[in-house]
């Protein structure tokens, strides 16, 4: 009969122990490659990007080729007016549609169906969405504008916002509602003024992840808003944006538009990387102080 | 054959909880001996300390010695070579739900290198067998996943799985406390059959089984150990008052 | 507010509508051999497959572009993501975990152009006056080219065959595998915590080491999700575009070197959309856009499935 109660083979047990070292190692080996990029990134970034910024920077328009100086305050501006135009469709629609899920359709076929599409909608690539809004808005208007960068932003906030809402909205505990009901209040004003007031600021914050993910978005402005080298106000002319701005510059042969690139580069990183570290502190401190 | 386990001066902490106070005592080899005392009075703790397996949380800590045979499993050795030779079978049955029950049993022989084919299905057979599962099994070891099992047979499989390595301490953390009657009562019957060819030790919040199936039984109370006897004497001539208080039902 | 939910709905039907009609051009001319034809030069006698000014439109080599890079994203991301996930999740002590998460956070928020922009100015001459001259001269070596040879993966017109730019495939792959490892890193950890404790416990107990622990107790309870991690990774490599396009190298070329330029079928489209001069131009790209958009929701829906499974949730925000 075979037994095991045996001392353990001692080249075996070395092996694993072996085997157990080797598995931590690779492991912290992995996470050192992986976070040493991140910083080499960031602080080449910070490096090119500061040496490149100046006022000028955020108050002047890019000067014809060849000439030092300028700036992208165009950009910046033109990245403002759009993501406004997007905010104003994407949050409200958003906002909606995660209300539905989390309250009147909570549970049904159709709001899971919603929600599963929304997380596909996610991953489809912006260049796409770009097409179809050129497709929809540019074709038949017969030029590039504002508007239609600001329209492709927007339709790339609404999943987002929808899925974050939803979330949001699905942390207020029951007593919560369950005690505006109990006043005798009819459910839509409940769910209105009580359960998302509660959960707003974890709603807020994830308006702000999408605003913070579409501020960054070059793909779908190229062909929408498509760029101007000038200050531009109007919805219904081409328009500059920063990301796309950075694009142009970085892909250029000029020096200057190089460094300019840089400058824009880092206002833009460190304007989302603001958005994320506060998203992650209202998270961390508890969305919900009001209900517990 | 089981061996005996000699616990002196055992404390332990969680953090700042002091859980165990100047724990010391004997277990006798090739006896079942049970622990019981209400809840959160650091029965269960005790038993983890017994493998090691109170040290796998980070704010935990151990002072004293246990002696397993003529080891101090503190001091002489690692906790992967105590934990092989010390099983343990947990509160809710935790079968991997990915192996099949055939897998599952071995679970702990493949680790040690055993993968002998026919020596693996002997083990298997044995194992099942002590755990008075075999039967029910048999056809169905490879095809059918651990998890597919009701929640006896579950338990049962663990405490196949922990037997297959042959250990020679088998700790039960309330192994019946997640069962029905049929199976409770099937799990002490086993419990009987093991206590020849392993030392037990179980922790049981329900004293009709400690009396059942117990030789030894100890009452904790508050992380210490109050009374320490001989099952009959500890339920029917207690010496310690908190004893009596605890057998009667006047608290826990 | 159903409305506003169901506008979900609306704009997936918008940009399907949209992108059929608008590649129906290009359908009606080339059908299905849009993505596997060729035309062959009467000069050069080599194949050509994207001749603007010509009129030839096949999409073939933005195909091959797409899978290559994405390939070689893969290959590099998904061990060292799965390897952060198993270091934050079971190894890492508790004080460290919360700023390496933020950090491997960080890196999922960056935006396509900033990565393309450090790409082309710290990662392009990096590859093309360190690394490459490296690789080739490994996949040179003279022995290892006459044990391996006839696999023609080695020597002159092996994978590191070809004139070396910096741009290129190998450009292109590495970093898309910076921008696709947070994903899949943050998803995989999520999978792992969602093993129950009894799990890890259980295989302890049987006198494991922690690495065995690991690899039975945890990662294959957790592997389904896993799969569904590195898929959805995969779908954000296909897709993505910015960084591809300024490092790929804008040519519409199909070669075994790694270190070619070449183009992929989000790149060519943002390239080349502003300069289509005609109708037929602009279908085919818009054709190329109808490919990538089924693409993407194919794997996305597999990768999202796979992840609930195994989670049986809502998974956070990860994108």
């Amino acid at each position: 009969m075979v037994t095991t109660r045996k001392k353990p083979n001692r080249v075996r047990s070395a092996m694993r122990t072996a085997a157990d070292h080797l598995a931590t190692g690779l492991a912290i080996l992995a996470t050192i490659l992986v976070i040493a990029p991140l910083v080499a990134i960031f602080i080449y970034l910070v490096y090119k990007g500061t040496s490149s910024l100046n006022l000028a920077f955020f108050t002047q328009v890019p000067k014809p080729v060849g000439e030092a100086g300028g700036g992208m305050a165009n950009a910046i501006g033109g990245s403002a007016v759009l993501l406004g135009i997007a905010s104003l469709l994407g949050v409200p629609i958003g906002i909606g549609g995660g209300i539905y899920l989390a309250e009147f359709g909570r549970g049904t076929r159709l709001a899971n169906a919603i929600r599963f599409t929304a997380d596909v909608l996610n991953g489809v690539p912006s260049i796409v969405m770009g097409i179809a809004i050129y497709s929809l808005i540019v074709v038949p208007q017969h030029h590039f504008s504002a508007f239609s960068g600001g329209v492709a932003l927007g339709v790339m906030m609404i999943p987002t916002v929808t899925r974050t809402t939803e979330e949001m909205l699905l942390m207020v505990p029951h007593s919560v509602r369950e005690a505006a009901l109990g006043l005798g209040v009819p459910n839509w004003r409940s769910v209105m003024s009580i359960t998302l007031k509660t959960a707003s600021p974890g709603v807020i914050t994830g308006c702000m992840l999408a605003f913070a993910r579409v501020a960054g978005e070059t793909a779908p402005l190229i062909f929408t808003a498509f760029g101007n080298q000038f200050w531009s106000a109007s919805l219904n002319q081409p328009i500059a944006a920063l990301p796309l701005q950075i694009y142009v510059y970085a892909i250029s042969p000029y020096d200057e538009w190089h460094r300019l690139a840089w400058a824009g580069a880092l206002v833009l990183i460190v304007l989302i990387v603001f958005a994320v570290s506060l998203v992650r502190y209202v998270a961390s401190r508890g969305i919900l102080k009001g209900a517990s | 054959m089981g061996v005996g386990i000699e616990v002196t001066n055992l404390n332990a902490w969680y953090g700042a909880n002091h859980t165990l106070q100047d724990i010391n005592l004997p277990i006798p080899a090739n006896h079942a001996t049970a622990l019981i005392g209400p809840s959160g009075c650091g029965k269960s703790t005790f038993v983890r300390c017994l493998n090691r397996m109170h040290e796998t949380n980070p704010i935990a800590r151990v002072t004293g010695s246990v002696r397993i045979g003529d080891i101090d499993i503190y001091a002489d050795a690692s906790p992967v070579e105590i934990r092989r030779r010390v099983g343990m079978v947990f509160q809710r049955p935790n079968p991997f739900p990915t192996m099949s029950i055939y897998d599952n049993v071995c679970s702990g022989l493949k680790l040690n290198g055993f993968s002998n084919r026919k020596a693996l299905d002997e083990i298997v057979e044995r194992s099942l067998r002590d755990a008075a599962l075999w039967d029910e099994v048999k056809d169905d070891l490879k095809k059918k996943s651990g998890a597919s099992l009701s929640g006896g047979q579950q338990q049962r499989m663990c405490i196949a799985r922990a037997l297959a390595v042959d250990p020679e301490v088998l700790l039960m953390d309330e192994p019946a406390s997640a069962l029905d009657p049929v199976s409770t009562s099937k799990i002490e019957d086993l419990i009987f059959q093991l206590k020849t060819q392993y030392t037990i030790v179980i922790v049981t919040h329900n004293m009709q089984q400690a009396a059942r199936v117990a030789e030894k039984t100890g009452f904790f109370l508050n992380g210490r150990m109050v009374e320490f006897d001989s099952t009959h004497k500890i339920f029917t001539n207690p010496s310690d008052k908190r004893t009596e208080d605890y057998i009667t039902g006047r608290f826990g | 507010m159903l409305t506003c939910a169901a506008s979900i709905f609306g704009i997936v039907l918008l940009i399907a509508t949209e992108l059929v009609l608008r590649s129906q051009m290009s359908w009606h001319k080339f059908g299905l051999s849009f993505f596997y034809k060729f035309n062959i030069d009467p000069d050069t006698h080599l194949p050509v497959f994207w001749d603007p000014v010509g009129g030839t439109f096949y999409a073939l080599p933005f195909l091959y572009g797409t899978l290559v890079t994405s390939l070689v994203a893969l290959v590099i991301a998904v061990p060292l993501a799965i390897g952060v996930a198993i270091f934050l999740t079971e190894m890492c002590p508790k004080f460290l975990r919360g700023p390496l998460a933020f950090t491997t956070e960080l890196l999922a928020a960056i935006p396509s152009v900033v990565y393309g922009l450090w790409a082309i100015f710290v990662l392009v001459p990096l590859l093309r006056e360190q690394v490459n001259p490296l690789l080739v001269s490994v996949f040179s070596f003279p022995p290892l080219v006459k044990a391996f040879g006839w696999t023609g993966l080695v020597g002159a017109n092996g994978i590191f065959g070809g004139d070396n730019y910096g741009l290129g495939f190998l450009a292109a792959g590495v970093i898309l595998a910076v921008m696709i490892l947070p994903i899949i890193s943050s998803l995989t950890r999520e999978v792992m915590n969602a093993v129950p404790n009894s799990q890890r416990e259980a295989v302890l107990a049987l006198g494991a080491t922690r690495w065995e622990m690991i690899r039975m107790g945890v990662l294959r309870n957790a592997r389904i999700g896993i799969v569904g991690s590195v898929i959805l990774g995969l779908g954000r490599a296909l897709g993505e575009t910015m960084a591809v396009a300024m490092v790929i190298g804008g040519r519409p070329e199909i070669s075994k070197s790694l270190l070619s330029l070449g183009n992929s079928m989000a790149s060519v489209v943002a390239n080349e959309f502003s300069e289509a001069s005609d109708d037929l131009y602009l279908s085919a790209l818009i054709e190329i856009g109808l490919a990538l958009f089924i693409v993407t929701i194919i794997v996305n829906a597999l990768a999202r499935v796979l992840v609930w499974a195994v989670t049986r949730g809502t998974p956070a925000r990860v994108q």
